[in-house]
Order: structure tokens, then sequence, then C-alpha cells
């Protein structure tokens, strides 16, 4: 019979790149992305659900990093903020969030945009907007220019 | 903030039956499914040193829900999103509600139906409209498998009638005869990603002279666990629908609850506000 672990590894593959790492089983899937990937856009405010900070996109979906133990994520396809852009060019929402303004110290950003980018390409996932951005709080904006870019971004899709 | 995880450990089964065998070796062992109760409990320390089993790994158990004739089967990684947005599950009308009410999406895209009613939590959504459907759950050991009523599995505040060496196998959910007028109303401080304050679900049959044929109420936050409100369903059936048999169903509704003072509320609120669901709900299915 299988033992209780405290190391296991994990395969998990993050914007397109492959990674294999052995870690506690338990560790939060933001604190891998943040300190053993080194990809540090996701980031965290409550850490236990509430504020949408750390929301990546976990197989497809959008998900909250902070309530993810790694060995939930292991064969998992992920994508985080670092993801969205290429070849240096920032994705249609954030660039929305660049042109209306939809950000103020940043925190929030990175989530707000995953949520953002998922309701864009997925606009029946939820009633409207603000409850496809309801899992993301703004403590900056009072989220009117976070709307704004939104409604933007969907203008030039 | 980071939580310490030297005191915890994790087992990832191979199979349903090992799933069984770890429980049964070790009914200390907590069964892990959407783990968004997990990360709440080890930030706020309360969970003592503890082996998870990641029902994830064990790839007997499915995602997907699956409608047969008789009934809508969830499966023990059958997520809140899985049943909202699939056709044939979400045209049961309050299990649909108790997901748009379950936190937001990025939580309904992880949480699990089988945590959510094995997490007992007064105030879940999704227990609350499972248990209006009369719902039934297969718990399953190194035994073998039984079958127990949701209206039957709490027995107090997070208290199961589950042995430790059980885990929620599968949720079966009738499907609901056609004639049923459906109601579902989640009080919370904000439209979404807010904790019930009061809820009631309810799904009530009107015979041919007007009368209750049948009903079944279910209220939440309001009493140590989910509450099906069993004097309130008696003294409704066989009535017709007057404003004074709706007077004396809030009677018996204010007998059955017991509201407490708490962070999200008051006793008087909820109190109110649950009364004024169920009138809400018995008005609105008058015959016109």
């Amino acid at each position: 019979m299988k033992e209780p672990v405290k190391e296991q590894t994990v395969e998990l593959t993050v914007n397109g790149d492959n990674y294999e790492i052995n870690v506690h089983p338990l560790k939060r899937l933001l604190d891998v992305l943040r300190e053993d990937l080194k990809l540090t856009g996701t980031k965290e405010g409550c850490g236990e659900g509430e504020c949408g900070a750390c929301t990546i996109h976990f197989d497809g979906e959008p998900a909250l990093a902070c309530m993810i133990p790694v060995c939930q994520a292991d064969g998992a396809e992920i994508t985080t903020i670092e993801g969205l852009s290429s070849d240096g060019r920032l994705s249609l929402v954030q660039e929305a969030f660049h042109q209306e303004g939809g950000t103020q110290c940043g925190i929030c950003t990175p989530g707000m945009i995953m949520s953002a980018t998922y309701y864009i390409d997925n606009p029946d996932s939820a009633e409207n907007m603000r409850e496809a951005l309801a899992g993301n709080q703004c403590r900056c904006t009072g989220y009117k220019r976070i709307f704004d870019s939104v409604e933007e971004a969907f203008k030039n899709k | 903030m980071k939580p310490y995880l030297e005191d915890y450990a994790v087992i990832n089964p191979d199979s349903e039956r090992e799933v069984a065998e770890i429980l049964a070796d070790d009914p200390e062992v907590i069964p892990l499914a959407g783990g968004t109760d997990l990360f709440v409990s080890l930030k706020n320390g309360v969970l003592p040193p503890s082996a998870f089993l990641n029902m994830k790994s064990c790839p007997d158990f499915e995602k997907e829900p699956e409608l047969t004739d008789s009934e809508l089967i969830l499966e023990p990684l059958t997520t809140i999103s899985d049943v909202r947005y699939d056709e044939d599950a979400n045209r049961f009308r309050l299990l649909y509600e108790a997901c748009k009410n379950l936190s937001v999406i990025s939580i309904q895209n992880l949480a699990t139906w089988a945590g959510n009613v094995a997490n007992a939590s007064p105030c879940a959504n999704g227990a609350a409209a499972l248990m209006a459907y009369d719902a039934t759950l297969e718990l399953a050991g190194v035994e073998g498998t039984r079958e127990v009523k949701l209206t039957q599995f709490y027995r107090g505040y997070k208290e199961l009638k589950m042995e430790k060496e059980e885990y929620i196998r599968r949720i079966k959910v009738p499907r609901p005869e056609p004639g049923w007028k459906e109601y579902y109303r989640d009080v919370g401080p904000r439209e979404y990603q807010a904790i019930s304050k009061t809820l009631l679900a309810g799904r009530i049959q009107l015979g041919r002279g007007e009368e209750v044929n049948d009903v079944r109420l279910v209220a939440g936050s309001v009493y140590p666990h989910t509450l099906k409100l069993r004097q309130t369903e008696d003294y409704l059936r066989g009535r017709e629908l007057t404003e004074e048999t709706i007077d004396a169903a809030c009677e018996k509704l204010q007998e059955e609850i017991q509201p407490v003072d708490d962070v999200r509320s008051n006793r008087q609120y909820r109190r109110r506000v649950t009364e004024n669901m169920l009138r809400e709900f018995l008005q609105e299915s008058r015959p016109l």
C-alpha cells in the first residue's frame, strides 16, 4: 500500500514549457510558480481564495493558484500572465488595460487580466462581465476603468 | 502567507480499491478533492498533523456528470463548473442556481460537489440544492458500498453519518418529475463571491384541487447543518395555499430553524429573511 509522502515529482506545462520538479505535494501552485519557476507575475493577495490576485488558467479554465496543491496539478497545462504576450507584443486584453488605464498599483492586474481573457474568449461562461470579474478585487481603481478596459478589448476582438 | 507544510503529507492512490484500503488502514487520512477548503484551514493553522488522500490521482474517478434515464450521477471529482456548463446536468435548475451562487467562477472550476457535501458547512449551496432533489449518497469502503439519503446524512455541526473509513463515491440525483415549481434564493452581502446569510431551496407540486400534493423545503445558514424543513413540509402537504396556510407555514418554519449571531449576520435578520423567502416561494406557487 502506498505510504504518505512529503516530496514528489510533478510534471507541469506552463506557458508551453515543460517542467519536472521535486516538491512537497501540498506546496501551493502559486508558490511553485513564483519560487520554483521564477514566474512572479502571478501575485498573492489574500492567500485564501477571496481576492483573485493569483488567478491563472488551469487546464484552460480560470482558477486560483493559492487553492491548488501542486500534487493536483501533476500533468496540468497552465497559463500565467507571462504567457499571454507573444513576440514582445501585449495580448488584446493587456493592450486594452494599458490604453484605458485599467491598472494602478498593479497587484490585482495579472489576475484581473487572466479572468478577463477567459471571459472574452468564452462569453457564455458568465452571466455578464461583472460576474466574470467578481472574483478579482481591486482596491485602487474603483473598477470603472477595468470594466472600460474589458469592453474595449471586446470591441477590438 | 505560505502555510507550514512539514506536518502534512499526501498519498496518491492508483485505484478505487486502494482508496478504500488506505482509509481502512488509517481512518485519520483525509480525502482531498477540490482543495478549496484545505488552504483556508492550513492558513488558519486549525488542522492537526494529517495525511491527505489525493482523490485526483485515482484514475477510477470521473469528472464529468452522467445523466441516466433515472438520475444524474456526480463523481468524486465532479466540480461545480462541470454541472454548471453541462447541458444535461444544468437542467436541474436548483443545481444550476447553486452553482452560480457558490463563490466565483475561479473557485467553481476547482470545488467539487462531494467536497461541498462532506465539508458540511451549514451554508453549503450545493448540499441545499441536492437535498431539495432528494439526492442519495453512495458511500464506499473496503466492505463495499452503501447508500444513505442526504436528508439523513447530517447529525450536527460538521457531524456526518459516515464512518471515517468511508468516502463519498457517488451522488445520485433523481430526475425531477414534471409539474414541480422550484425556488432557490441565496441572500449574501453581495451578488457574487459571498457566503450566504441565509438560503432557501424549495420544490412544490400542487394537486388538481390546488392543494399541496408534495413539497421539499431546505434551508441553509439557519441551523448547525443544512436543514430539511420537515415540519413545515408536513404542515403544507394536503393544504390549499391560502394566506392562512402560508402564515401558518411560516410559523412552523420559525419553530424549526435555529439561527445564530455570527460574523455574517444575526439571528433576527436570518429569521425574518428566511421567512420572507418561504412566503415569496409559496405565494409565487399559488395558482393564478
